[in-house]
């Protein structure tokens, strides 16, 4: 057959057309092999680490926290296995049944409820949130049993840190709590990978980095929803080193003790090494509250309270010294040259020449004709408002700041104040007021401007036992790798060279501070009693409220808050010192009368039974004839 | 020269060829979406081997015949639309398949030759080009199908319908002027068809090809880890069973229509060049059995078929590599799934058949 026109002419017509399509489909060819192009070799390295990223996922494993020990090996804070319910709310339908469910089987308070609320709006839906920690035995048993029944619910035993001392350890020792938002912003996050505690305050916080020890993670390929595939390599957590510290928990318990009932500080300090024997703050509170976050109410009612229980008093407390700063005082004096046998006459008070106001000493009648010893022994103010007038202010700030005054004693422990040891340039910067002739006068008793933290007060009193050589209080005595039970001993970081060296005027204030406790009529005399040893100390009373000229003191007048701050300084045996001690107690009146007795006790409990000294020896006091 | 020759074989073997290796790239890449699953493996290949039997079956079937049954084809498939659609409604649910107890299938897909065949048997009662009239009735007999399946909804494989019907009224030399005309119509009803026919989630996975990147845990999950596995997969691929973002879930639709996503991944861009080529060769091969083709009726069918394929070909690939919106448009052969598989080999079927009545190749 021949074809036809019509035949010829539709041919032509779709093969023209045919055509075009070979050029369309050429083109879109060419469209997809330049986006794969682009996508598969330009942009491949983008794609691939997202693609990466996409299944490698890190599980950290949270490395455990080191131990905490004292110098005889009792443990100060240790980690226990708590029991937590944690909910995965991915795998919850209906949490407010759920929670309501759980209600009947442990304790819930409603601020569990509202906090573990607020974590699921905050976190995403597939990480689990503890609902509550701490569930006792029964609690737990009974959660184990129904746990089939609430899918999402987990029982997590998980450790937990505690301290078996409590309220005895709660100032030095600091605590743990959980990380919050705001600690995530200064937190290096590798560093805590897995991690739920950090170190707050006191030892946890000061050797955080050293306690925390490292997490391990495992690498491993999860899928599209999480779930992980396996493993593809592991890095083992390291735990932690244990920290040795240098402080006894009996000394500690028995500063606590004494200081029972009152408000204030106990240090002690074993002055060779700086060791930190007793860190008393009283009154104190129960740290492992605080490990998973105290209640609003328990907060608030430690806060509110007057005695201030949440204030490291030992490390923060700011005090006027009082005549306890006069051994040091007269040490100033010695260096410019006083000479310790010149005799002053003692009235009852001190004028400035050409001034009426009397500066009274807290002997009314006067001590009469008084030396530089006798001045100690006896705590004449007269004597040291003289020696003030003398050396003025810029020497005293110099030669008290070279002695320790008014500067950290570099203890480790985070934040440790400065304390105050004014100065007339201080006081212009400060205050933008003149220096008063008067304010040198009774700096020289330690009253004024003049603060000392009891931590302060008793490095100065062990650097007077090392006969001048300036101590460097320290907790930190050795840590320990558990693993391999590797001991790496931490050297006392004490000063080679003393702040003043001439050793003849430390010997001629520490006699007259010996003088102070068994001279007749030292003014912590009282201690004389039964003391197997020889010591050194001195009495201090700070005056919390400024006495009218025409009035005096009169405690039973005042009200409790105004009654003078008690205080003592002291160390023991007086050739050999163990032990150098600061104690002060709040509103107690008299540095004799309260805080010499606690300092005895004190040193008793650690030289006779702590380290055994003086067995049997009723009586070394030979001065005392009875 | 007319009737069949009977000295052709009823196989083109270059075809044939291009379509097996095709076919040994999907039991590869489906083996390995679909987890190394030996069963999965068999069903996949029973399926199509299936399909190749009505490959050969279909090539053995002359033009003629084809151009016989056609209105009635169509008309079984409208019927088997609507009884879809019946169903659906009565169960209260989407339906797209209808099950014969032994098989179950999508009659949409059908239509996807019913269409063209059709189409070129209205416009070929008529000298070409088509007049108003043919015009008229091919539009209807696009439409009316079309319109059946976007209510299931089933919007991929109504735009696959569609352009096959329209592919073959180009091919048939409508007037430039009338394709301009169109396309005029279509823009300017573009955001009426925007707002009116698209449900929400089509208009969000428009919206979402702009910047997948915008909402990549959200809207733009689909397209975000079918990129990422496709420009993971770089110059040389992962390897055979290798790819990530496939075998740990991160590419939906892994082993359907996001199965280039995962094929590109683990071969890469040399890999994908395969691919692409085996397309473009059987693409061209269709045009050319087209080209040379014995009547109007076998021209118009070959090449609608062939554009069909092809289009069908870049809608999924453009959509696994981000240029396209998704729509549920399987890749030809590599995806999983029985009924477009058997209908895709019907197809090829009906290209070899015309082949062999071919004037001159």
């Amino acid at each position: 057959m021949i074809p036809s026109s019509d035949y010829l002419r539709d041919r032509q017509i779709v093969r023209g057309r045919i055509a075009i399509a070979v050029g369309g489909v050429l083109l879109l060819v060419a469209i997809l092999i330049a986006r794969l192009a682009y996508l598969q070799i330009s942009q491949h390295q983008r794609f691939s680490t997202l693609a990466q990223n996409n299944r490698i996922d890190f599980v950290s494993m949270a490395p455990v926290r080191g131990l905490i020990y004292d110098r005889n090996g009792e443990i100060l804070a240790e980690n226990r296995r708590v029991y937590n319910v944690e909910i995965l709310p991915d795998r919850v339908d209906d949490m407010n049944q759920l929670l309501g469910d759980l209600g009947q089987l442990i304790e819930l308070s409603e601020e569990d409820v509202t906090r573990f609320k607020q974590l699921v709006r905050r976190q995403p839906s597939f990480d689990r949130q503890t609902l509550r920690t701490n569930l006792n035995e029964r609690e737990a048993a009974r959660i184990a049993l129904h746990q089939h029944r609430h899918p999402g619910v987990e029982l997590q035993a998980r450790l937990q840190r505690h301290y078996p001392h409590g309220a005895l350890t709660a100032h030095f020792l600091g605590y743990v709590g959980r990380i919050n938002a705001d600690d995530l912003k200064q937190i290096d996050p590798r560093a805590y990978r897995g991690l739920e505690y950090l170190g707050r305050t006191g030892i946890e916080a000061q050797y955080e980095e050293t306690l925390r020890g490292r997490p391990g993670f495992e690498r491993v390929e999860t899928d599209a929803h999480g779930k992980v595939v396996r493993s593809l390599g592991k890095t083992l957590p390291s735990t932690g080193l244990t920290v040795h510290l240098s402080l006894d928990i009996e000394m500690q318990r028995a500063g606590m003790e004494a200081l029972r009932g009152h408000r204030g500080a106990v240090v002690a300090i074993e002055p060779s090494t700086g060791d930190v024997l007793a860190f008393a703050s009283e009154p104190g509170f129960d740290p492992n509250p605080f490990v998973n976050g105290i209640s609003r109410g328990g907060y608030a009612h430690l806060l509110g309270s007057q005695d201030r229980p949440l204030l490291n008093r030992a490390l923060y407390g700011r005090y006027a010294p009082g005549s306890t700063i006069k051994g040091f005082m007269l040490l100033t004096g010695l260096q410019h040259g006083i000479d310790p046998g010149e005799r002053i006459f003692c009235p009852g008070w001190y004028s400035l020449p050409n001034r009426t106001h009397r500066y009274r000493d807290w002997k009314r009648g006067g001590h009469g004709w008084v030396d530089a010893r006798t001045g100690i022994v006896q705590s004449c103010d007269v004597y040291f408002y003289r020696l003030a007038r003398r050396l003025g202010i810029d020497h005293i700030h110099q030669g008290m700041s070279d002695l320790g005054f008014g500067r950290p004693t570099g203890v480790d422990l985070p934040g440790e104040p400065s304390g105050l040891m004014p100065s007339p340039q201080w006081k212009h910067q400060a205050r933008g007021q003149a220096w008063f002739p008067g304010e040198t006068v009774i700096t020289g008793i330690g009253q004024g401007y003049m603060l000392v933290t009891p931590l302060q007060l008793a490095a100065v009193t062990a650097m007077l036992a090392n006969r001048g050589r300036p101590v460097t209080p320290r907790f930190l005595v050795a840590t320990e790798n558990p693993q391999n039970r590797v001991r790496q001993a931490v050297a006392p970081a004490n000063a080679k060279r003393a702040a003043i060296a001439n050793r003849d005027f430390y010997a001629y204030v520490i006699d007259g501070m010996r003088g102070v406790v068994h001279d007749r009529r030292g003014t912590a005399s009282r201690l004389r009693q039964g003391l197997r040893y020889e010591m050194a100390g001195k009495t201090g009373t700070a005056q919390v409220k400024s006495i009218p000229q025409n009035e005096r003191y009169d405690e039973s007048k005042l009200e409790k808050k105004h009654i003078d701050h008690s205080l003592f300084i002291g160390f023991a045996p007086l050739d050999q010192p163990k032990i150098a001690i600061a104690v002060v107690v709040e509103n107690a009146g008299a540095g004799s009368r309260t805080a010499a007795p606690i300092a005895r006790k004190l040193i008793d409990h650690y030289l006779l039974n702590r380290l055994g000294m003086f067995p049997g020896v009723d009586n070394l006091d030979t001065t005392v004839g009875r | 020269m007319t009737g069949g020759n009977p000295t052709s074989p009823a196989v083109d073997m270059s075809l044939f060829t291009a379509i097996i290796m095709l076919c040994a790239l999907s039991l590869l890449v489906q083996y390995s979406a679909g987890g190394e699953n030996p069963e999965y493996l068999t069903r996949q290949g029973a399926r199509i081997g299936f399909a190749l039997a009505l490959m050969l079956l279909f090539a053995r079937i002359p033009p003629a015949t084809l151009l016989r049954w056609s209105p009635w084809f169509y008309g079984a498939g409208l019927v088997l639309l609507v009884a879809v659609l019946m169903a659906g409604i009565i169960g209260k649910g989407a339906q797209r398949w209808i099950d014969l107890g032994v098989v179950r299938f999508q009659p949409a897909e059908i239509m996807k030759l019913a269409v063209p065949m059709m189409v070129a048997w209205v416009l070929t009662r008529l000298p070409l080009p088509p007049r108003p009239l043919g015009i008229i009735g091919s539009v209807a007999v696009v439409l009316l199908p079309v319109a059946l399946v976007v209510v299931q909804p089933d919007l991929g494989t109504a735009i696959l319908i569609a352009i096959a019907g329209t592919s073959v009224v180009f091919l048939a030399g409508i007037g430039w002027k009338f394709i301009v005309a169109v396309l005029l119509l279509l823009g300017v009803s573009a955001p009426l068809m925007w707002s009116m026919l698209l449900y929400d989630y089509q208009r969000l996975r428009v919206l979402t090809l702009l910047d997948p990147w915008a909402d990549p845990l959200g809207a733009g999950y689909h397209i975000v880890q079918s990129i990422i596995a496709v420009g993971a997969g770089g110059l040389g691929g992962k390897g055979w069973l290798a790819g990530t973002q496939s075998r740990l879930d991160f590419i939906p639709e892994r082993s359907t229509d996001f199965i280039f996503a995962t094929y590109a991944e683990e071969f890469g861009f040399l890999g994908a060049l395969i691919l692409l080529m085996l397309y473009l060769f059987i693409g061209l091969r269709g045009l050319a059995i087209s080209y040379y083709a014995h009547d109007s009726y076998a021209r118009l069918l070959a090449g609608g078929l062939a554009v069909t394929f092809f289009v069908c070909v870049f809608v999924n690939i453009g959509m696994a590599a981000g240029i396209l919106p998704v729509v549920g448009v399987p890749l030809p052969l590599l995806s999983h799934g029985g009924s477009s598989i058997a209908i895709l080999m019907i197809g090829l079927g009906i290209l070899m058949s015309i082949r062999r009545q071919r004037s001159r190749l």
